[in-house]
């Protein structure tokens, strides 16, 4: 991966060409995601800055990069795995290459096909590209959303860039924090696209392309998350076990490609594990592994972890973290996230990538993606089990398989049931609504928004959950109930918050890159043609993926009951009169800010120190701290 | 030692001060529901259950732990009455 930052100047009194010492000053924000390189490019209205950061081609792939006649230039942030292929197509067709990377590959196949060429890439990329024939802007983001890609529009011209911290330098005064996007982090855990937490600042949505041209601003869609209308493959199970297992197997060996040594992160559960043992059973690659181990019990997976070590002798280590590194870290993780965070879990990310930087790694594999593509999620089963539950409303037994579900629920004994009613009836009585299978979590998080100032509040544009389901494509609307969970979890909470707050920046504000082979499109479109019965079979989450993987593993992964990837909190911090939680949460800083009612915050911090905290009010407790934090680093001078 | 605040503003002032986050008195109405309206989640009412064990000597038995008993101020103060009595 690599960061990028550009300006183009369209206002038609503005005859201002782009400064290159700004565009320097923009790339520099992000050095992060770029150490090994750096450089400008200008070319009348249109400036680009490049950090890079060197992978695939380390001698002849720097950036930007300009077209042999001058005509189109281009600065990338990403990879296109299938790139090896792609160079051969273009070859055969005549096209000779000057470097051996997978820049050149985007820029020769868009003077061959134009934009549509975008279709061909398998990848995760964000890219600029400049037409200076057409004097036309594209700014194109990934199907998925793995690679970020900002931008805003000032008086007559575009600023954009990698991070939104690129853009900063460029702008006439400092960004304020929208209220309809801290009402959406409020809810969904992320902005909703192409919403970010800044007022006028916007993201290139996953699967969209930007164009600016003649100072118009124009948006295509060119991929969207595949929605089966009711008619699934035919196939026997045992072939679509052998075509899963080849499709993970080739996008596992395309994500291997690289010109450094390729790591892979083990949580313990069967994603990591999966791709593990796809690397260590159909490649050739030795695989250094990397774990994250935690103090607290309740959070920690190291007896997986070294199940799998054993399993398959992998050269691993492990990184153990706890409450006070958690604390220590979080103006640094904020500072990355550019958004407020509802839990503390993106910061031992951060700490690990450090871990797999210090060790020589650029690049990890990851099995995030299993969950949305394959159904993995407890939220899905949930979704289920109300929905089974939905049919008898009046049952005491249904709701009990919700304790199974969640064990580790602390109910009132001898009247499970109605509590259980309680706690997850919201909603029981519409299982048709589009949100039935989200609205729990949402109504969960949204508490957090009790503690927003009065002036705040009063402006809010109103609970942002209606309109957003409104917003669904009618497939998503009319497909089986499992599906809509899927793309909606994939849509608000996996592009928004896990590849981004816990994702991308994570990963790179240590210079690595994390590679998913959970989201080759290609798996994603073969996930979609499978009945919902074959991701769930009943209870028993990801069912096609443990028959693929099932060879590989030890029993115990494949059937161990999943824990969500969660971390320690910092409310032990709350009454803290100093430190990041004394400067951020004190009476004068939240009314400085004038987004949090200081009185509230008071009380939950006295609460915090009194005891534990619920898990909405812890919730809030980090989403309230955070935000103060992206106040502070971003929206003040 | 004797409890010299009466039931009733003693349940109130845990409710608004600990899981409402106001001193709004008007915030709260007796017999709005914890649950219905979100105030409570379920290590609320486990806490509710420690707080009248701790604060009223009472002892909450595990079939009395419904919400016709503890979800809102009115059914905790009848509760509490029905108990004193019982004993």
């Amino acid at each position: 991966m690599c960061g990028f930052a550009g300006i183009l100047e369209f206002g038609s009194t503005n005859t201002r060409l782009p400064d290159q010492q700004l565009l320097r000053k923009m790339a520099d924000t992000i050095v992060h995601r770029g150490p090994d390189d750096s450089a400008e490019y200008v070319d009348g209205a249109l400036g680009f800055a490049h950090r890079r950061l060197s992978i695939i081609d380390l001698d002849t792939g720097n950036q930007p990069m300009v077209s042999a006649d001058g005509q189109v230039a281009i600065v990338f942030n990403g990879e296109i795995f299938n790139y090896i292929e792609l160079r051969r197509e273009l070859q055969k067709r005549g096209v000779e290459f000057r470097t051996t990377s997978d820049t050149e590959v985007i820029l020769e196949l868009y003077r061959r096909f134009g934009i549509d060429f975008v279709s061909q890439l398998n990848g995760q990329f964000s890219i600029a590209l400049w037409d200076s024939r057409e004097k036309t802007l594209h700014l194109i983001r990934d199907r998925i959303g793995i690679c970020p890609l900002f931008y805003t529009i000032e008086t007559g011209r575009l600023v954009f860039g990698s991070e939104v911290k690129a853009l900063l330098p460029a702008l006439r005064r400092r960004p304020s924090i929208s209220l309809s996007g801290l009402d959406q982090v409020f809810t969904f855990w992320a902005p909703l696209s192409p919403n970010t937490i800044f007022e006028g600042i916007r993201e290139v949505s996953p699967g969209e392309i930007v164009t600016v041209s003649d100072g118009v601003i124009s948006t295509t869609r060119y991929w969207d998350w595949p929605m089966p209308s009711g008619e699934y493959s035919a196939a026997p199970e045992s072939e679509l076990v052998d075509d899963l297992r080849d499709l993970l197997v080739d996008a596992t060996r395309l994500r291997l490609r690289a010109d450094v040594p390729v790591g892979a992160y083990l949580s313990g559960g069967l994603d990591s594990s999966a791709i593990a043992s796809l690397v260590l059973n159909h490649t050739t690659n030795r695989l250094r592994t990397f774990s994250l181990t935690f103090d607290e019990h309740e959070f920690d997976e190291s007896g997986y972890q070294s199940e799998l070590v054993d399993h398959a002798h992998v050269d691993h280590s492990e990184l153990r973290v706890g409450q006070a590194q958690i604390l220590d870290n979080l103006e640094r993780t904020v500072w990355h996230t550019e958004m407020p965070i509802l839990r503390t879990a993106p910061v031992p990310m951060g700490l690990l990538s450090g871990h797999a930087h210090d060790s020589g790694f650029k690049v990890v594999l990851t099995g995030e993606g299993a969950d949305e593509v394959l159904g993995g999620y407890d939220l899905f089963k949930e979704a289920k089990v109300r929905r089974f539950w939905s049919r008898q409303p009046q049952s005491s037994v249904r709701p009990l398989l919700l304790k199974r579900l969640y064990p580790y629920l602390k109910l009132p004994a001898g009247k499970d049931a109605e509590y259980l009613k309680l706690f997850f009836g919201n909603g029981i009585e519409s299982p048709d609504d589009p949100g039935f299978s989200h609205s729990p979590r949402w109504a969960t998080s949204s508490k957090a928004k009790r503690f927003l100032s009065a002036d705040v509040l009063a402006e809010l544009p109103g609970d942002p959950v209606g309109p957003y389901l409104d917003s669904l494509p009618e497939a998503v609307r009319l497909t089986d109930s499992f599906n809509r969970a899927q793309f909606i979890e994939s849509k608000t909470l996996m592009s928004g918050y896990l590849l981004c707050s816990q994702g991308d920046r994570m990963l790179m504000m240590n210079s690595v890159e994390g590679r998913f082979p959970f989201l080759d499109h290609r798996v994603i479109e073969f996930a979609s043609t499978l009945h919902p019965s074959l991701k769930m079979k009943v209870l028993n989450e990801k069912y096609l993926l443990k028959k693929a993987v099932r060879r590989y593993l030890p029993d115990a992964i494949v059937s161990r009951h999943k824990q969500p990837y969660r971390a320690p909190d910092v409310t032990g911090e709350a009454g803290s009169d100093s430190g990041v939680v004394g400067a951020c949460l004190s009476g004068e800083s939240l009314r400085a800010t004038g987004l949090f009612d200081a009185g509230k915050v008071s009380r939950l911090r006295n609460k915090a120190a009194r005891g534990r905290l619920s898990t909405s009010e812890s919730q809030a407790f980090t989403g309230i701290l955070t935000t103060q934090l992206v106040h502070q680093q971003f929206c003040q001078q | 030692m004797q409890d010299t605040i009466e039931p009733r503003t003693t349940l109130r002032t845990l409710i608004l001060e600990d899981y409402l986050f106001t001193d709004d008195d008007t915030a709260l109405i007796d017999d709005m529901s914890f649950l219905d309206e979100g105030i409570l989640d379920s290590m609320g009412i486990l806490e509710i259950i420690m707080f009248l064990e701790e604060r009223f000597q009472v002892t909450v038995a595990e079939d009395e732990m419904v919400p016709q008993n503890l979800d809102s101020i009115n059914n905790l103060l009848a509760y509490i009455e029905r108990k004193k009595k019982a004993a």
